[in-house]
C-alpha cells in the first residue's frame, strides 16, 4: 500500500507539491498532468529520489524519508529517456548492475539475466552494446534492469514519450504483463485508459481522482 | 567503437580469467621492451597473431585491429630508418604491433564487466587510503556507455544548428553540447540511485 500523508514538496521560490493526502491500493495506477503539475515530483517521492519538504511517503511499511536504501529495492524506477538509465555500455552488464548490491553468486546472477532478457525477446542481444539497441529495446533493457531486482512496485515516468508507435505498444504490453503494482506518469492517455485508477494533477494537488472512464474525460476538457 | 569491441566466444582465450590476460598483457608489454633483436620480437608478433584464429578470429577482425595504426607504424618506421636503420625501425614497428594486437585480443575476449570487476580486485588494498573501487569501476564503464551517447549528441546538435545556418559556429555547437551533457548528467545520477548503488 502506498501512503501519502499530508505530502508537501518546496523548490526555492515554488511549491512543486501541496497537502497531497492519499492512500493508492490498486495494482494500476495512473498520472497525468500538464507540464509543471507535480506529477513528475509525485513519482519520484514514490522511490526517494524526492523526499518530501513536509508530510510523510509510506510505501508498505518503509517510510521513503528514512528507509532510502531499502525503499529503492522495493520500488523500481523506469525513466523516460533509457538512454540516460542504461549505465553500462553490454546488455548483460548493464543488467547485473542492480544486482551488485545483492552479492549473488555468478550462476544467480547469470540465471536471473537470462530469464528477464528471454521475458522480453533481447536474448540475442545479451553481449550487445546497448547503443546499438533501437529505442524500443532500450526501453525494455531499461525495465529489465528494474525487473531483475524483483522490486514490488515499478514507477513509469513517461515511458513511450520518445518511442514511436510500434515501439510504444511493445512497452505498453511490457508493462501490462507485470506482476507488480505499476504507477505510471504520462501525457499518452491510451497507455493507463484500462487502469484501475488514474490521479490528474493540476498545480501541485490532486484535481480528479477516479477509474479512468470518469477521470479522462473530464481530464480531456480540462486541457482544452 | 570502444563499447563494442567484445565478440562473444568459446575458445580457451574467451574462458581464460580476465586478471590473467591482464597481467599477461603487463608482462608482453615489458618482455618485448626488453628483446633487442627484431626477429624475435616477430616471433612474439607472429604468436599473437596466431592467437586470433584459435580464438575464431578471422582475417577480417586481425585488419580491424591493425588497421588505425597502421599510419603510426609507418611513421615510426620512417622515422627509425632515417636516425637508425631498417633492423631498429623493424624492432619499433614489431613490438608496437605486438602490444597493440595483444592488447586488442584481449578486450576481444574479456567482457567489460570481468575486466572491471579484475579492476575493483587489484583496488582492494587501497580502501583503507579511501579509495571505492566499485565508484571507480563503476566511472570506467560509464565513460565507456556514454562516449557513443555523447557522440550521438553531438551529432543532433551539429545537425540542429546546421539547419539554422550555424554550422560555422563554435560556440553554437558547444554551448548546447555543455548544457545537455550536464542535464544528462544529472538524469544518470538519479538513475543510479534509483537503482539503489551505494
Amino acid at each position: 500500500m502506498i501512503r501519502l500523508e499530508n505530502v508537501s514538496v518546496q523548490f526555492e521560490q515554488r511549491r512543486a507539491l501541496a497537502d497531497i493526502d492519499l492512500t493508492l491500493n490498486e495494482k494500476r495506477i495512473g498520472i497525468v498532468g500538464a507540464n509543471g503539475s507535480g506529477k513528475s515530483t509525485f513519482a519520484r517521492l514514490l522511490n526517494g529520489l524526492q523526499i518530501a519538504t513536509s508530510g510523510r511517503v509510506l510505501i508498505d511499511d518503509l517510510d521513503a524519508a528514512k528507509d532510502g536504501r531499502k525503499l529503492r529495492r522495493h520500488v523500481g524506477f523506469v525513466f523516460q529517456n533509457p538512454d540516460n538509465q542504461i549505465v553500462y555500455p553490454v546488455v548483460e552488464e548493464d543488467i547485473a548492475f542492480g544486482l551488485k548490491p545483492l552479492k549473488l553468486s555468478k550462476e544467480e546472477v547469470s540465471r536471473r539475466i537470462d530469464e528477464v532478457l528471454a521475458r522480453y525477446d533481447l536474448t540475442e542481444f545479451k553481449s550487445h552494446p546497448s547503443h546499438l539497441l533501437s529505442g524500443g529495446q532500450k526501453q525494455l533493457l531499461a525495465i529489465s534492469g528494474v525487473l531483475v531486482m524483483a522490486p514490488r512496485y515499478i514507477v513509469f515516468d513517461e515511458p513511450t514519450t520518445l518511442l514511436d508507435l510500434r515501439n510504444r505498444n511493445r512497452v505498453q504490453r511490457a508493462i501490462a504483463e507485470l506482476d507488480q503494482t505499476v504507477i505510471t506518469v504520462s501525457h499518452d492517455l491510451d497507455l493507463i485508459a484500462d487502469y484501475d485508477r488514474v490521479l490528474a494533477f493540476e498545480a501541485g494537488r490532486v484535481a480528479l481522482d477516479g477509474p479512468p472512464s470518469e477521470v479522462l474525460p473530464k481530464y480531456r476538457e480540462m486541457m482544452a | 567503437m570502444i563499447a563494442g569491441l567484445y565478440i562473444d566466444g568459446q575458445s580457451a582465450l574467451h574462458r581464460a580469467a580476465a586478471g590473467a590476460k591482464i597481467l599477461a598483457m603487463v608482462a608482453l608489454g615489458t618482455g618485448v621492451f626488453l628483446i633487442p633483436d627484431w626477429p624475435v620480437v616477430a616471433v612474439v608478433l607472429a604468436t599473437v597473431l596466431l592467437l586470433y584464429p584459435l580464438s575464431n578470429f578471422g582475417p577480417r577482425i586481425i585488419w580491424g585491429q591493425i588497421k588505425p595504426i597502421l599510419w603510426l607504424l609507418v611513421i615510426f618506421f620512417a622515422l627509425q630508418l632515417w636516425l637508425n636503420d631498417w633492423q631498429a625501425g623493424l624492432l619499433v614497428v614489431t613490438r608496437i604491433a605486438a602490444i597493440v594486437m595483444f592488447a586488442s585480443l584481449v578486450t576481444l575476449t574479456t567482457k567489460t564487466s570481468d575486466l572491471l570487476a579484475s579492476l575493483e580486485r587489484a583496488m582492494q588494498p587501497l580502501k583503507p587510503l579511501g579509495v571505492n573501487p566499485e565508484r571507480v569501476s563503476l566511472a570506467i564503464s560509464m565513460v565507456l556507455r556514454f562516449i557513443p551517447v555523447i557522440a550521438q549528441v553531438a551529432g543532433e546538435i551539429r545537425d540542429a544548428q546546421r539547419a539554422r545556418g550555424l554550422d560555422r559556429s563554435i560556440v553554437a555547437m558547444v554551448v548546447p553540447l555543455i548544457i545537455r551533457t550536464l542535464k544528462m548528467a544529472d538524469d544518470v545520477a538519479d538513475a543510479i540511485d534509483a537503482r539503489s548503488f551505494d
